[in-house]
């Protein structure tokens, strides 16, 4: 138990720490609130405006980057089945794959609101298009991550495609797939945000921090920011504890 | 006399590399009996593994002509004819030791209240009664690898191939397995072809000794054990024991004379 106190206690304390500096800081130096406002303006805000916050929330969190998040890993993970079984998919949708993973969001965001509107539906968009990749070359990577004797095994049991995936492959490649995933986590959020620059009605955290810095409600902004970067790290963690779930057998995970 | 279990003539494997071609199996002939321990010794690249192998359908030789139970090793692959036993127990980290042990029964499809039946009993036939719930990475060594031959044991093949199960494993828990291999093969009246490269692990245990020597792989001695089938450990100090352990080592060093 102290491990797991002092596990929170250290970067709890040393954020707290920071805020009482931060605080201090502008209040000691005068810093103007459009420049850098204090924690307890930001706390403010945060108070001031939950109710928008929360309607930004849903809007980019729940219905942009959850949304794209979950059709882009299924599609990332079911397009390395696909192009592990086939080789001619191997061949002729890895590399465009790989090609589609070098547009630039900024590029690509404009592109899915001319195709999919201005609501949410084209930020999952954008999220799909992000997230696939970082899925699929994991999940690719797991696949392959069995070694000869294990394959072995299965052929001396003259077990079928099916059944070596299902009981051999998958579960190897699940740390990989999980990596992938705690990318996807992250770039799933930022994508959602970014594209929102774009075009959207008129909620959403990207749409807010974009029209907030024009009218230099800089509060509301850093407001914006914190429950993004809580909202990321809370998604982290709850990937991370799944995985500790699943790959509770692998070398990383394994406690005692 | 009946059919042979396994039954080789003039099989050779030959793997192209970039250094030429390397003859890892040339002219190799041998017949092994319904019921027969019997050991493949010699030094590394000797073809002993690629040997059992190809019994497996893991390898296909590129001459000559192979039969496990008077067909293919393919069809007797997918007959399920043979349980095969790796150098590493290469169990399945994520499942339990029961888990790992029903793997084949899933697999080939074994009712439900049939895998725990058998899971239980190739347990105890392993001494590993009350570790089914365990997973692999809670047991040393030596009980992996026991576990991986209760995996082997688990669905119905009456033949046991073994590649240097035992290699990596101390003096004393060898002896111990070795032991415990002969009382399993009394029991089950299975028959074994064990690779190995331990003099008294082959001598202990066979009742036919090949002895095997590299470049290109090939058999150079055969030796029928006059010891009876019933062996304590103890007989490895008896004359006959020590005549035929030195025969084999003789076999071993006119094989190493020629290069």
């Amino acid at each position: 138990m102290t491990g797991t106190m002092a596990r929170i206690a250290w970067p709890l304390g040393f954020g707290i720490l920071v805020l009482i500096l931060w605080e201090a800081a502008v209040r000691g130096f005068d810093i103007p609130p459009a420049i850098l406002p204090a924690p307890t303006e930001i706390w403010d805000a945060i108070q001031r405006s939950t109710h928008i916050l929360w309607i930004d929330w849903v809007q980019t969190v729940v219905k942009g980057a959850l949304t794209g998040l979950i059709l882009g890993a299924i599609a990332g993970v079911l397009a390395a089945l696909a192009i592990d079984r086939v080789d001619f998919l191997r061949r002729g949708l890895l590399p465009v794959a790989n090609f589609v993973a070098a547009l630039p969001i900024v590029g690509v965001a404009p592109i899915m609101v001319m195709w999919f509107g201005f609501d949410w539906q084209s930020k999952a968009a954008v999220v799909v298009v992000m997230v696939f990749f970082p899925m699929l070359v994991n999940t690719l990577a797991g696949l392959e991550a069995t070694d000869r004797m294990q394959r072995d095994l299965m052929r001396t049991y003259s077990a079928s495609h099916a059944q070596t995936l299902g009981k051999l492959r998958l579960p190897a490649a699940m740390p990989f797939i999980f990596n992938g995933l705690k990318i996807a986590t992250t770039l799933a959020l930022i994508g959602a945000i970014v594209a929102e620059y774009f075009g959207s009605p008129t909620k959403g955290m990207g749409f807010r921090i974009s029209t907030e810095v024009g009218r230099l409600g800089i509060d509301m902004v850093w407001a914006e920011i914190a429950v993004s970067a809580i909202t990321g790290t809370a998604l982290y963690g709850l990937v991370a504890l799944i995985e500790r779930r699943v790959t509770f057998w692998h070398p990383s995970q394994r406690r005692g | 006399m009946t059919e042979p279990v396994i039954s080789a003539s003039d099989l050779s494997l030959t793997f192209q590399t970039g250094d030429g071609p390397v003859h890892a199996l040339k002219d190799v002939s041998l017949d092994i009996a319904k019921g027969d321990f019997v050991s493949f010794i010699g030094p590394s690249g000797c073809g002993k593994t690629t040997f059992l192998r190809c019994m497996a359908d893991l390898e296909h030789p590129t001459a000559g002509t192979i039969t496990v139970n008077g067909v293919t090793p393919e069809a007797a692959r997918k007959a399920r004819a043979y349980g095969y036993v790796f150098q590493a127990a290469g169990l399945y980290p994520w499942r339990t030791i029961g888990g790992n042990i029903r793997l084949p029964l899933e697999i080939m499809g074994y009712d439900k209240a049939d895998q725990s039946a058998r899971v239980k009993r190739v347990l105890e036939l392993v001494d590993l009664a009350g570790f089914e719930k365990k997973y692999p990475w809670q047991l040393s060594g030596g009980m992996q690898q026991r576990a991986s031959i209760a995996r082997a044991l688990a669905f119905d093949a009456d033949i046991l191939l073994m590649d240097e199960p035992f290699g990596a494993l101390d003096e004393i828990v060898r002896d111990h397995l070795n032991e415990q291999l002969l009382a399993l093969w009394a029991k089950t009246e299975k028959t074994i072809a064990f690779v190995t490269h331990s003099i008294p692990e082959a001598v202990y245990l066979s009742t036919k000794i090949v002895v095997m020597s590299p470049r290109p792989g090939r058999i150079t001695d055969v030796i029928d054990s006059p010891l009876p089938r019933e062996r304590p450990l103890e007989i490895r100090d008896t004359p006959e024991f020590l005549e035929i352990a030195h025969r084999v080592r003789e076999g071993l060093k006119a094989g190493h004379s020629y290069d």
